[in-house]
């Protein structure tokens, strides 16, 4: 292949991505702009992409972000450790998870983020109470994940870890969790996807705190442009944690 | 030599062993009274059709396997449970995906408590011993089915069993790799005077990798002759073109004939049975 080939191989895809992308914010203006799409309830993407700098510079987003992001860090670090530690628990202690495992599973359907109130009683209108919530939102997924993960190592694995006469502890370090975890980490990508959307909700809702407050605030101003490009710092934010999780079960991987 | 005498100078004494599994339709024997002896690097081969037990002798003598009658002893020693001087390759893919070549091959190493530079240079040289220099930091997702094999079976014997028990390790490769892979293992064999225990259903990898051929009856599991198989050694898998080994293996069928065609009815009936309790 020659060079030229490999450079069009590497960059077509994110240049079509790119390319659709503005394709449909295009498509989208110029609706508005015939009247087919209402533009009282979505702004023009020309006016949201100008408004970027005024909300930028005027209402402090960066340090907004920075909380956010703060938020959602501890509520991931709590509930990696928690799903994880409380999965091996039920993956070990087989009455434990027959006894505990649907509820878990219906905790997990359920819409936590209702009980706000409940949150804001213990917890007080703080950053405590949003990411107490966001962390129980998360950890169901990551529980059931382990469980699944540590369940579905291969039978013929764990006999050549009885035939090297392994230890349990050895057998949990050396073969169990490095087989689980791949299905693990799909598990805490789904709990920081729950997580992370349960952060902004709650700013939103209880009105404090980051990025999700801003949101709250714009709407109330009715500033339109300006909610669509808050909204856009979010999807930053979701961004940023899941480079970090690839980058961390690469890692991982490597060490294991 | 005198069955007294032999077991004297036996590595591995398998000792009338019988096991028996509860089944739906009152008690199943799997195995009934086994026995037999192999001598220090000597090349033994148990062959059977499906159904006989073999996978059962392989967990039974690999110790993952407890509730039988009889016993095993390496060395004069009778063991139960996992034991260092017997090392198992088992015929599913057994490597650790989420470790390298040489790391997989390092493991045991690993357990050992081996300094991580000195068991990495030990890997080494059952990575070259298996073939497989230049694919070190591989991950085994990136070979194929007969290198993932090698993969195991250099993992096995890095922990340096005196005992190495296989069961089928090549059942799920072609023939033509089966037949190469004949070949390393019977250079490592010699290298290494490596005592192996082989389990298969394959007369031709049997014949081309035995000192001796253990043929085994149809459930329940039998001893049903021993044949000594007198190729010249040094051998590779040329061998198979050669008139003797053609006599050994129609021989070995003659045997097995009789045994998977019982099998093989015997399955038929069982399979005529359930589908008459499901009208």
């Amino acid at each position: 292949m020659s060079a030229a080939a490999v450079t069009a191989r590497r960059w077509a895809p994110p240049l079509v991505g790119f390319g659709s992308l503005l394709l449909f914010l295009t498509a989208v203006e110029i609706l508005i702009r015939v009247g087919a799409i209402n533009r009282y309830i979505v702004p023009l993407p020309s006016e949201v992409a100008a408004s970027f700098t005024r909300v930028i510079l005027e209402e402090d987003i960066l340090h907004r972000f920075l909380i956010t992001a703060w938020e959602c860090l501890a509520a991931s670090l709590l509930l990696t450790v928690f799903g994880i530690g409380i999965g091996v628990a039920f993956h070990q202690v087989r009455l434990l998870r027959l006894a505990c495992e649907t509820w878990v599973a219906a905790m997990a359907s359920a819409p936590l983020v209702l009980a706000y109130p409940l949150f804001l009683v213990l917890f007080g209108r703080s950053a405590l109470t949003i990411i107490m919530m966001s962390f129980l939102v998360g950890l169901p997924p990551v529980i059931l994940k382990t469980i699944e993960g540590l369940s579905a190592t291969r039978r013929v694995l764990i006999n050549v870890g009885r035939s090297f006469k392994l230890t349990s502890a050895q057998q949990f370090w050396k073969i169990l969790l490095p087989s689980a975890l791949p299905t693990i980490f799909v598990g805490i990508r789904l709990g920081l996807m729950f997580a992370l959307i349960n952060v902004v909700a709650v700013e939103f809702l209880i009105n404090f705190g980051g990025l999700g407050q801003l949101i709250n605030d714009l709407a109330e101003r009715y500033d339109l442009p300006g909610v669509y490009a808050a909204i856009c710092f979010v999807m930053l934010i979701s961004v940023v944690f899941f480079v970090i999780t690839e980058r961390a079960e690469r890692w991982l991987k490597s060490a294991g | 030599m005198p069955a007294a005498q032999a077991a004297a100078s036996a590595i591995l004494v398998v000792e009338n062993i019988v096991m028996r599994f509860a089944t739906a339709e009152g008690g199943l024997t799997a195995i009934d009274n086994v026995s037999f002896n192999v001598a220090p690097a000597e090349f033994l081969a148990v062959i059977g059709p499906s159904g006989c037990g073999k996978s059962t002798l392989f967990n039974i003598i690999g110790g993952l396997l407890g509730g039988y009658q009889g016993q095993v002893a390496v060395g004069g020693e009778t063991v139960s449970g996992p034991h260092a001087s017997i090392g198992m390759v088992f015929q599913e893919e057994s490597t650790f995906p989420w470790r390298n070549v040489v790391d997989n091959i390092a493991f045991p190493l690993e357990i050992a408590g081996v300094p991580r530079r000195e068991r990495i240079d030990r890997a080494r040289r059952f990575v070259s011993m298996v073939g497989l220099d230049g694919f070190e930091q591989r991950y085994p997702s990136e070979l194929s089915g007969g290198m993932r094999q090698r993969v195991s079976m250099a993992r096995t014997l890095a922990s340096e069993p005196k005992i190495l028990l296989m069961d089928e390790p090549f059942a799920s490769l072609d023939e033509q790799t089966r037949l190469l892979l004949g070949d390393k293992v019977l250079q490592i064999q010699q290298q290494l005077k490596q005592t192996t225990l082989l389990i298969t259903h394959n007369i031709t990898e049997a014949v081309q990798l035995a000192d001796r051929i253990l043929v085994m009856t149809y459930r329940p599991g039998q001893v049903k002759r021993i044949v000594d198989i007198n190729l010249p050694r040094p051998r590779t898998s040329e061998v198979v073109s050669s008139e003797a080994f053609g006599r050994y293996v129609a021989q070995i069928w003659s045997d097995l004939r009789e045994e998977a065609s019982r099998g093989m009815i015997d399955d038929e009936r069982r399979a005529l049975h359930a589908g008459e309790h499901k009208a």
